[in-house]
């Protein structure tokens, strides 16, 4: 019955969201009138002066508003769906096909609920929720201003909330439910003739990998973050459409942007943790095309957010910010149809699931159409200012980017390549991480080299001189820091190289920091702590994207010390047996099995740890069988120190037993360092992104200063 | 038919290899000695293969991490190879002509795998030298001049800007 | 990168041209692999291309350790595709080489084993456990398997007399009944 009621709900959404999108474009008929008066016959211009006459600023009004309310419904009516949805996962409806593949009796209640987002169905519909709460806070905003991009903005947000609650009613419903027909049992809509109900005693339980705390929160972040660019997107496609081309829709937008880039950035930090700390690899990054397939958005929207103020404060790269956000957000849908279709795991999983080619029907219309609205306005968008000097800050940012695409560039052609080169020479082929890393460690250097002197470099004007004036006492420390390393820790060039850049941007952020607060302290009389906390306050843009520089440094060092200096080991211990690796002795004491109280038997060894003979605590790496989704995790044991982590596996494919167990041991040096910067990008996010009591006056004054002060920033 | 002939050579070598590993093994337990060392590689040496090489059955896991059984043969085989004296780039090369290209973790094809992205960078930067040239040239001379000076009076302009914007909101 | 050199103006029409030929080649790869993703199986009724099997040494069809499908052009013949780590292959081991004792004398039929993603000290350890005595090789470089695109292991292809694929049974068969009335209809 609640099923039922839950696929009512969803069909009478899509209808919403088509009656929104089609309301909100035909509210403009003066658009279609001039598509068609474009084209030469009789009937098609008496159409264009039908449609003239339709058009009304009552009637659009009042047609916009209609669509705006049709949005506005889609929220509570989707958040209907999915409290039918949960009640169905909380209570064991197992007659419902979703429930029965990701939950089970033996599951605690909150996993139940985050089960939600554990399966294919559930997360689309989880997608359009969100989609729709973020379209929804968009409509409810003051329009006064900018009406023209009201229809607009309904239009695209609508489009793809209808794709994709398009595709949970139609496709992957996840209030599908079994029956029993004379030829078997299987999932219908509607319960078909001659059948009954059919309700399995137990669910398949959810994948023992989504049960970890990290991959409950990870997927929401992401789609956060997916969905969060659509807004930039809709603004831009409807900045197009109305030929408003100025930057309007970029100040509209910024926040949205900066929202979007939090939540993708924090997706892929708790997506590396999650699997840090349940995959089992040692490791948080593996290259793996799912992943890649989060990170393109990533590096267009960092690309994007910094090309943006080149826009504003010059009035230049106006294609190019549009080809950004539109590549940003089909590189979103692509992100999630790489996972979803199937594409890319050959044997597995989705592979005749009908959503495969709707979505690359979906990516290819919106891509086509995206780029033809671009080249229809390309001569509207047309630069107001020119380039001055190659070291100037709007030409640091133009290097910015072009490293940003150069990874998309490598990430693309690695994802693409075993495709390619299977339809062309028949060999498939693996591209793993020594591609990637080879190709995209020259660029990550350079992008670290221009994080640190492009602050330095003006708006306007710069040459070597003024660089080199502003940078000197910060890269002779960093040199000395660099030699210091040399003598002490590592002989490795590429390390040094990498720490080298690391300290440098360190260095000169914190004394770009250090000079704006003196000034301050010079000039207002505060002392120096009220000065720091005064210029954040003045600037957080400013500001809170130079903390966020320095998390991404800390970050370069986690980074730099797992991937160059990780080592390991793998053996056989017995009881009492020891071994040691990277200053660390590690004793086998104990091995118990169990079975926990959420359906699964836990094999859980026990090992000290000793480092110079003194004992530091014991470490339990477990395996986890579950028994009804007869799947095994390996769970690390974990010893973390900002120096480096002790990260401990047993091993599950050798036996595990008093007699003798099979463990697999890192040592991943500086690997702390990666989420003590994740957690300052937070804070930096918060001081950037944060909204401003009234954005719109600000914006203005902003505006003003900006002409005035050309150099200020 | 390379392929084959080089098959069968690693097949008759491997015979004699495992023969000799017996007649080893037989004589060790004759002295009852316990570890068997020198031929037998440590699983740190399989592993620093294995990490290089992936299976078609578990895609885009690492074989010195992966659990499932035809991974843990490929990890027995690698062993076998290392103890006739094989070089790791001998054992990858056996596993990409055995598996395919696949099982190599690292595109074998170095010019088809890097070719296209440095064409494609390479093209990004041109376009951004020519539109930066383009974007220079009206103002060329005048930019020289305001460069000239600017490195003289930064560190003060620098205090003069924030200090302009003090005021300027305050 | 992409800012007009000359503003105000539209795009010249070569840079639309190629700007729709990178996109549409771009789309057309994605289309295709996932058209290849999408197809499954290799379908009844396609004649099937040739191919060449190395075979296992003590596993030769005819004393040949090579052996090419168009060499048994007028015998019908089953491919096997299994592997030592495949638990389900297990199940239908001993019915395949009972089926295969059986029509072995009259000649007519060709069992071949397609060993995929397997070591072949371990295969060696399986067929000797399952007493398995008809031609058996690795499916080298994979290229048959991915030939038939097979989804996993087992799965087992019937081809007729003239060389055209007549069934394709996914998963292990369970009776020898089973494998018998798919042979059956391609020796008529």
């Amino acid at each position: 019955m609640i099923a039922n009621l839950g696929f009512g709900v969803l069909l009478v959404t899509f209808f919403v969201t088509l009656y929104s999108l089609l309301t909100a474009a035909f509210s403009n008929p003066k658009a279609f009138a001039r598509l068609f008066r474009s084209i030469p016959t009789p009937r098609t211009q008496r159409w264009a002066n039908d449609l003239e006459k339709l058009d009304t600023p009552q009637r659009a009004a009042s047609m916009v508003e209609s669509a705006r309310r049709a949005m506005l419904l889609t929220f509570p009516l989707i958040s209907l769906a999915a409290g039918l949805l949960i009640y169905l996962l909380v209570n064991d409806h197992y007659e419902v096909q979703f429930v029965y593949q990701v939950t089970s009796r033996s599951m605690p209640t909150y996993l139940k609920v985050t089960a939600w987002w554990g399966g294919q169905a559930g997360s689309l519909l989880f997608w359009s929720w969100l989609m729709s709460a973020f379209a929804s806070l968009v409509t409810l905003r003051k329009w006064d201003r900018d009406r023209e991009f009201l229809p607009w903005v309904i239009f695209v947000a609508c489009f793809t909330l209808a794709f994709f609650i398009g595709m949970t009613t139609f496709y992957e419903n996840p209030f599908k439910q079994f029956y029993q027909t004379p030829t078997g049992v299987e999932a219908y809509f509607l319960q078909p003739a001659n059948s009954i109900l059919f309700t399995p005693q137990d669910g398949n339980g959810l994948n023992p990998l989504l049960r970890h705390p990290g991959m409950i929160v990870h997927p929401p972040m992401l789609y956060l973050g997916f969905v969060s660019f659509v807004i930039p997107f809709a603004f831009a496609i409807a900045a197009l459409i109305t030929g408003r081309t100025d930057d309007r829709w970029i100040r509209l937008t910024r926040r949205w942007a900066l929202w979007a880039w939090l939540f993708l950035t924090l997706g892929l930090v708790l997506g590396g943790r999650w699997a840090y700390d349940v995959l089992g690899w040692g490791g948080y990054w593996g290259w793996d095309p799912v992943e890649i397939a989060a990170f393109m958005p990533w590096l267009t929207g960092t690309a994007f957010l910094h090309s943006v103020m080149i826009q504003e404060k010059r009035g230049m790269l106006k294609h190019w910010n549009m080809i950004l956000v539109i590549l940003t957000y089909d590189l979103v849908i692509f992100g999630t149809f790489l996972t979803r279709s199937g594409v890319l795991s050959s044997v597995h999983a989705f592979a005749q699931s009908a959503i495969g080619p709707l979505f690359f029907t979906y990516i290819a219309i919106t891509f086509i159409a995206s780029v033809a609205l671009v080249i229809y306005r390309w001569g509207e968008l047309n630069a107001e200012a020119e380039m001055h000097s190659l070291l100037s800050r709007e030409a640091l940012f133009l290097f910015n980017n072009l490293l940003f695409m150069s990874i998309l560039v490598v990430c693309f052609w690695g994802v693409i390549y075993p495709l390619t080169s299977e339809l062309f020479t028949g060999a498939k082929v693996t591209v793993g991480p020594a591609f990637y890393e080879r190709a995209n460690g020259p660029l990550f250097a350079a992008l670290l080299f221009l994080m640190g002197i492009a602050p330095l470099s003006a708006w306007g004007h710069s040459t070597l001189k003024t660089l080199g004036r502003a940078a000197w006492k910060p890269t002779i420390v960093a040199v000395i820091v660099t030699a210091a390393l040399y003598a002490l820790y590592t002989k490795n060039v590429y390390a040094l190289i990498g720490f080298f850049l690391v300290a440098f941007v360190i260095l000169i952020t914190l004394y770009e920091y250090w000079r704006g607060a003196r000034a301050r302290q010079k000039s207002k009389n505060e002392n120096i702590f009220t000065a720091f906390w005064n210029l954040t306050g003045r600037d957080r843009r400013r500001y809170g994207g130079y903390i966020i520089h320095l998390s991404m440094a800390l970050m370069a060092i986690g980074i730099l010390g797992i991937e160059l200096f990780q080592i390991e080991t793998q053996g056989t211990l017995e009881l009492n047996q020891r071994v040691s690796l990277g200053g660390y002795d590690v004793e086998y004491r104990d091995i118990a099995r169990f079975t926990g109280p959420d359906g699964r038997e836990v094999t859980r060894a026990v090992l000290g740890v000793y480092q110079n003979g003194q004992y530091l605590g014991d470490l339990h790496p477990r395996i986890d069988y579950y028994f009804d989704a007869q799947q095994t995790m390996t769970i690390p044991g974990q010893r973390a120190t900002m120096k480096d982590d002790l990260y401990i596996l047993l091993v599950n494919w050798e036996p595990a037993a008093a007699t003798g167990a099979t463990f697999k041991i890192y040592v991943n040096p500086l690997v702390n360092w990666l989420w003590m910067g994740s957690l300052l990008f937070l804070l930096g996010i918060f001081i950037a992104a944060w909204p401003d009591k009234d954005p719109q006056r600000v914006a203005v004054r902003v505006e003003k200063s900006v002409r005035q002060v050309s150099a200020a920033d | 038919m390379k392929v084959s002939t080089m098959l069968n050579k690693i097949r008759n070598t491997k015979y004699a290899v495992l023969a000799t590993i017996l007649l080893l093994f037989v004589t060790l337990l004759a002295f009852n000695s316990v570890s068997a060392q020198g031929p037998e590689p440590t699983d740190d040496e399989v592993n620093k293969i294995a990490k290089k090489l992936y299976c078609p059955v578990c895609e885009n896991t690492p074989l010195d991490v992966c659990p499932t059984e035809a991974c843990r043969q490929w990890r027995e085989q690698i062993r076998e190879m290392l103890i006739e004296g094989k070089s790791e780039q001998e054992i990858i090369d056996y596993f990409a002509a055995t598996y395919g290209e696949r099982a190599s973790g690292d595109p074998r094809d170095k010019v088809k795998a890097y070719l296209i992205p440095i064409v494609g960078i390479l093209l990004g930067a041109g376009l951004l030298v020519s539109a930066l040239r383009t974007w220079r040239k009206p103002k060329a001379a005048e930019a020289i001049i305001p460069a000239k000076d600017a490195g003289d009076v930064h560190q003060d302009e620098y205090i003069a800007r924030i200090e302009a914007e003090l005021k300027k909101r305050d | 990168m992409t800012e007009t050199t000359t503003p105000r103006r539209a795009v010249p029409l070569w840079i639309q041209i190629v700007i729709w030929i990178f996109i549409v080649g771009l789309l057309a790869i994605v289309a295709l692999g996932l058209s290849r993703r999408q197809q499954g199986t290799v379908q009844p009724g396609q004649k099937i291309d040739d191919f060449t099997l190395t075979l296992y040494s003590g596993y030769e069809l005819g004393g040949r350790s090579e052996i090419k499908l168009s060499d048994l052009r007028g015998k019908a013949v089953v491919i096997n595709f299994w592997a030592s780590w495949c638990k389900p292959c297990e199940q239908e081991a001993a019915e395949l080489q009972q089926a295969w004792t059986e029509y072995e004398p009259g000649g007519e039929v060709v069992f071949l084993g397609v060993d995929y993603v397997d070591t072949e000290t371990d295969a060696r350890v399986y067929m000797k456990k399952f007493g398995i005595t008809f031609a058996n090789g690795p499916d080298l470089a994979t290229s048959i398997s991915q030939y038939f695109r097979i989804r996993g292991v087992p799965e087992t292809y019937f081809i007729d007399k003239a060389g055209v694929l007549r069934y394709v049974q996914i998963g292990p068969f369970v009776k020898v009944e089973d494998i018998r009335a798919q042979i059956e209809p391609l020796l008529k």
